[in-house]
């Protein structure tokens, strides 16, 4: 990677609030969609003609579709309570980064367009024309928001700027302004199944190719079986778990953990992505597209279970919105929640006794664990609230002897994003990636320093594809970052296949 | 009938009714508008009864807002407990008789007067203060807290300084609830009482005040969280499940 053209954020003792910076990242904005990105998603090529009444048009189709939409727009008091809770503010110091700034580039126009006080008195409550300068400021900020809803927890009327970027993009996408990174792998899902392009013959070959490292290693031949029908559990998983690390070696433990069990499983060539990148742009329709693979996959494949592997927003689209988009999943096994994240099956086999761990093989790493935003915040794990922090913790502490967590007010529901979520993942947005990783990489450092950590765990392929490329800018090791799964793998006991099925 | 007894009725019904509608409006609103997602943030509750305490919570004690920064928790709830003080303290001039605990809460609506004020002041004072707050600040944040101190103040200045005929202004407010209009006294500070709180009333509906119903609406709090066992479609988005696998 060439030098970055930006200052990378200090790491200081403690998080400090910056002052404001106005402008300081009016700059930073992601590759525009072209045609061939945008029109296979059924939206408009380019800028199309009269944009301006569309996009106002559009804003009144998902005021009349979305509460939350309406709600958020109507009773902000500009009490300022959010104004410090955002990473990209906090990495940056540009105010519109402040989630209620981040609103109001909408809420100016929701005013002039859809209000009293703001279509007669538009400059006493800063309502404002869509105006050119203003869709730019739309694109600019809309995507400098990774839709972590770190401030929706904060918000005393629980507005969540999520909704807001996300309502942002899906009127931009409608005018023909969408972003590339996200609408060229929402097209490669549509036409491949997953987000990398990745085909079923060279999906058989990649996961051959690990069932024999597997073998190597262990000395047991375990499986991961492709598109097998008749099997219990059908695993959708980030692509990312098929090709790079530390996501494959997630994978590894996954298929441990199946194989150990004695649990049928598969994957499928046809729903091979877990990830939905239609939830960042805020459409529910492709979103809906997206999800039929999945179901269409399960009905095929003859399953009874669908089990999720390591991914943030693909969990929180899969426990909140899957039920939704393509449920109900009567036809799956009601003994078990539909879906399950791959943690409640891990926890749930620990509990029982099925899988043994010898921790001293991770005995040369002290972990500590990274919430992901999707996850901590968008969706739960077992039947408590609060299980999506305390069971990827047990799982952690099932196989290592040394874990520590970072500072309170930065896991759990107060979890910083990694920095690069909500479609944001992307090389041209790399200054907004380090900065915004900054409340992150603050918390990480203090531990590392502090309490030796080595290692920090996570349950999300954006969090771990982020903290690979982020960790060597604040000078730590890429490697320091793994997936949960890959903590399971170096510790559990492993057997020959048994030729009986427990669950 | 004086013309400014009239007014003042008038002005009085016209406020209530703008009040009264624009609000059933906006809850109306929100209540048709569907949420097609279960979007609650945690840790939330997994049933009804959980999203009743918990509203019961934001409500009362604001406990996000404590969660997020102690100098606006500690000045919002000062004003906001003083309002709710002051508003019930003032039911005793729509009563006849009056209700006994109303009676009981006369002394401690008077100090919520002041310590609606402080309140306030302390609002105000961040809006200046605070870069960040600075920053986004519109006039009519300015002009909502003015409007307020102003109400406040007024109302302070008839109890310590030119003190009102209380028992006229008490047959005047019972006559315009009973459609039997009695004469307003014609006191100038009173008079700006009055007319600021209709002001108030009268803009509720198209301000950020709108943030007291929206409060039971938002989505991200007033949801229980279920979405794995129980199916959440919106009408919207049945059309979806249409021709599929």
């Amino acid at each position: 990677m060439a030098a970055p053209t930006f200052t990378i954020p200090e790491l200081k003792d403690d998080l400090a609030i910056p002052a404001i910076a106005a402008g300081a990242m009016a700059h930073s904005r992601p590759f525009v969609a072209k045609p061939e990105h945008q029109e296979p998603l059924g939206f408009p090529g380019e800028l199309v003609e009269g944009w301006h009444d569309k996009a106002i048009a559009k804003m009144g189709d998902l005021l009349g579709k979305s509460r939350a939409l309406r709600v958020f727009l109507d009773s902000c008091v500009k009490c300022g309570a959010c104004t410090d809770k955002c990473h990209y503010f906090l990495g940056t110091g540009d105010p519109k980064n402040m989630p209620v700034a981040r609103q109001d580039l909408m809420r100016q126009v929701y005013r002039r367009h859809f209000t009293l006080a703001g279509r007669f008195f538009p400059s006493l409550v800063g309502a404002k024309d869509l105006t050119r300068e203003v869709l730019d400021d739309w694109y600019s900020y809309f995507h400098q928001c990774s839709q972590c809803r770190r401030c929706a927890v904060f918000c005393p009327y629980g507005i969540d700027t999520a909704e807001i970027s996300m309502a942002g993009r899906e009127i931009m996408d409608h005018i023909g302004m969408g972003q590339k990174y996200s609408n060229e792998i929402i097209g490669k899902v549509h036409k491949f199944g997953n987000n990398l392009g990745l085909q079923e013959k060279a999906l058989r070959a990649t996961l051959e190719s690990l069932e024999d490292d597997m073998e190597e290693a262990t000395g047991v031949r375990v499986r991961i079986p492709v598109n097998e029908k008749g099997a219990e559990v059908l695993l959708v998983t980030p692509s990312a778990d098929f090709f790079a690390s530390p996501h494959i070696e997630g994978l590894m433990g996954y298929a441990k953990v199946f194989h150990q069990a004695g649990i049928r499983w598969t994957v499928s060539s046809y729903a091979s992505e877990a990830a939905n990148f239609a939830l960042f742009v805020g459409s529910y329709e492709q979103m809906h597209k997206i999800a039929l693979r999945i179901r269409q996959a399960a009905l095929d494949l003859g399953v009874k279970r669908i089990v999720f592997g390591e991914c943030g927003h693909a969990w929180r689209v899969a426990y909140s919105f899957l039920n939704t988009l393509a449920g109900p999943w009567d036809f799956l096994d009601p003994a078990y929640p539909a879906p399950q994240h791959i943690c409640e099956v891990t926890y749930d086999l620990i509990q029982k006794g099925v899988l043994a761990f010898d921790k001293s093989k991770n005995d040369d790493k002290v972990v500590t664990f990274h919430d992901s935003c999707n996850v901590a915040r968008g969706s739960r794990m077992g039947e408590e609230p609060g299980g999506q922090f305390r069971i990827p913790r047990e799982i952690i502490k099932a196989c290592c002897n040394h874990f520590v967590d970072m500072r309170a007010d930065t896991i759990g529901e107060k979890t910083y994003c990694c920095g690069g979520g909500g479609g944001l993942l992307t090389d041209d947005l790399m200054e907004l990636r380090v900065k915004g990783a900054m409340p992150r990489m603050q918390a990480l450092k203090e531990v590392v320093t502090g309490r030796g950590v080595t290692h920090m765990a996570a349950i999300c392929a954006i969090c771990k594809s982020q903290f690979s490329k982020v960790l060597p800018e604040y000078g730590m090791d890429m490697d320091m970052i793994v997936s949960v799964h890959q903590l399971v793998s170096n510790a559990i006991r492993i057997e020959p296949a048994k030729t009986t099925a427990t669950a | 009938m004086s013309a400014l007894t009239v007014t003042y009725a008038l002005l009085f019904y016209a406020a209530a009714a703008v009040f009264i509608l624009g609000l059933a409006y906006r809850i109306w609103l929100y209540a048709r508008t569907p949420a097609p997602f279960k979007i609650p943030t945690p840790p939330a509750p997994v049933t009804r009864r959980g999203v009743v305490l918990r509203m019961a919570r934001e409500v009362c004690l604001f406990e996000s807002l404590y969660k997020a920064n102690k100098w606006i928790w500690l000045f919002a709830m000062l004003f906001h407990a003083a309002l709710v003080l002051v508003l019930l303290r003032h039911l005793r001039y729509f009563q006849e008789p009056v209700w006994t605990w109303v009676g009981l809460i006369q002394p401690f609506g008077l100090y919520a007067g002041f310590v609606m004020v402080v309140g306030l002041a302390g609002l105000w004072a961040r809006r200046f203060l605070v870069e960040r707050v600075r920053y986004i600040t519109a006039p009519s944040d300015h002009l909502m807290l003015a409007l307020f101190a102003a109400i406040g103040l007024s109302g302070l200045a008839l109890k310590y300084g030119d003190r009102t005929d209380i028992v006229a202004l008490k047959a005047f407010a019972l006559g315009l609830m009973r459609f039997d209009w009695q004469p307003l006294p014609a006191e100038p500070v009173l008079l700006v009482h009055l007319a600021l709180v209709a002001l108030l009333m009268a803009v509720f509906p198209f301000s950020k005040l709108l943030h007291a119903p929206g409060v039971f609406f938002s989505p991200t709090r007033n949801q229980v969280d279920d979405a794995r066992s129980r199916r959440h479609l919106a009408r919207w988005a049945a059309a979806f499940d249409q021709g599929r696998p």
